[in-house]
């Protein structure tokens, strides 16, 4: 149908390479958001401002300028503490892991505002006769308020996801060799910009349509035993 | 942290962020233009008229900006007819192909939030309107779209700000907006830490002017509601 010159198998393996940053975006964001979420929550004032502030201030700049900020920052910063120690050479850290730090710094901000949510949504007498046989609160936060909060917050995260596998295509701005920067080296070969990036939008919308199947599928499978929360 | 830096190069960050303003509200206004035809007929009950906006939401949604952007600056202007037309001497602007990528993307989101608030406009207002013999037009022009434009506000308010962070990836295709400033800066000056920084802030500043901007005019449209309660 489409000639993609034999550049159809670098796409695809740049289609890993955006898949495996999405995923491991997800499982630093999740683990983001939901650290925020509780400290939003708790009684500690400090904990408060903290991750008002984070969710605020990340959700309030480009995604490619955390990107930008992560890839360029990190390093300098890491440098100047290791000339603090005495080490002069120069200290870079990867496109990949500074798209799985911005990125998932991004989905946890957002992330955050729907757990959060979800956890106030749970209603309180839940917690006090958790207390009231004797949980520990950390305990009662595991065994009572996380299982039920994942079936009210999945809606939400699954569309954050969305967001963040179309957010993957900007790391491709620091190097990294994902769906987009494979496209680019395939149009500056063959000058055919038309063709390899409508060939990358279809690659992006079929992540997209897979991911939304296996999001409707976890909301299923989440809402199987029925009734409310 | 080099604070002269960010103050010796403060006045072109802002010469930078007038550019991010004007995208955004040029792109804004066209983005709204194109979306009321199209929310209107994905709002329809006729399946052929459904079918075609489904289709572009479906496609500008599902694909990240930067591909869009690619594919409106880079992939167009490969077509001989295009080079030739009267348009080219805007096509092969970076301002201008920035503006029409938003302007689509935009369009496609706020196109499915207007479609979400027409949905919403009680039905007993629509019977109301039909049973004094309104006709369509007239229907849609006093009844669904005032009452759905009161209901748009706040999520419009937050494709605003989506709009103005996207609006970074402008710097992608050469464009000198704030991102693409703070980048030419940095390559002269090499502080990545101090001037991403700063324009981090302007473009946290320009958030919290649109989300009170968007408190406001949702307060103003909503004001026969006030009598109301």
């Amino acid at each position: 149908m489409f000639d993609l010159q034999g550049f159809g198998d670098q796409l695809l393996e740049g289609a890993t390479v955006t898949i495996e940053l999405a995923l491991a975006s997800l499982v630093v964001g999740l683990i983001l958001g939901t650290l925020a979420a509780v400290a939003r929550l708790s009684d500690n004032r400090i904990a408060q401002k903290v991750a008002t502030l984070y969710s605020t201030v990340i959700r309030g700049i480009p995604e490619l300028l955390t990107v930008l900020i992560i890839y360029f920052g990190t390093a300098t910063l890491l440098m100047a503490i290791a000339r603090q120690f005495g080490y002069d050479e120069y200290i870079e850290i990867g496109p990949f892991t500074a798209g799985v730090i911005a990125l998932g710094l991004t989905f946890g901000a957002y992330a955050s505002e729907v757990l959060r949510g979800a956890i106030i949504a749970i209603p309180k007498g839940q917690r006090e006769a958790g207390l009231s046989i004797g949980m520990s609160p950390m305990k009662i936060f595991f065994r009572i308020t996380l299982p039920q909060v994942w079936k009210l917050a999945l809606p939400g995260l699954g569309n954050l996801f969305l967001v963040l596998l179309k957010d993957t295509a900007l790391v491709s701005v620091v190097g990294l060799h994902d769906i987009m920067m494979k496209t680019r080296e395939a149009v500056s070969y063959s000058k055919d910009p038309f063709l390899f990036y409508s060939a990358a939008a279809f690659l992006y919308l079929s992540l997209t349509i897979v991911s939304m199947v296996f999001i409707h599928y976890m909301e299923k499978r989440t809402n199987r035993w029925g009734g409310q929360a | 942290m080099d604070f002269e830096v960010i103050i010796e190069y403060f006045p072109r960050l802002l010469q930078g962020a007038v550019t991010t303003i004007e995208l955004v509200i040029i792109s804004g206004i066209i983005g709204s233009l194109l979306a009321l035809p199209i929310g209107l007929a994905r709002h329809s009950h006729r399946w052929w008229l459904k079918a075609i906006p489904y289709a572009y939401i479906f496609f500008f949604r599902g694909t990240p900006l930067l591909v869009q952007i690619f594919l409106v600056y880079y992939g167009i202007a490969q077509f001989e007819s295009i080079r030739e037309s009267s348009l080219w001497p805007y096509l092969r602007e970076p301002y201008w192909c920035a503006i029409i990528a938003f302007s689509l993307n935009t369009a496609a989101y706020t196109a499915e939030i207007l479609r979400g608030a027409l949905g919403a406009v009680p039905r007993g207002e629509v019977e109301a309107a039909k049973s004094i013999g309104m006709r369509k037009v007239q229907l849609y022009k006093r009844i669904m779209l005032p009452r759905a434009l009161g209901m748009i506000m706040p999520a419009y308010g937050n494709e605003v700000i989506l709009m103005l962070k996207g609006s970074a990836l402008a710097s992608t295709i050469t464009l000198l907006d704030l991102t693409g400033m703070a980048r030419t800066i940095i390559a002269r000056t090499y502080t990545p830490i101090e001037i991403f920084l700063a324009a981090g802030v302007i473009y946290l500043l320009m958030s919290m002017a649109i989300i009170q901007l968007f408190r406001y005019l949702e307060m103003r449209s909503n004001r026969h509601m006030e009598v109301a309660r």
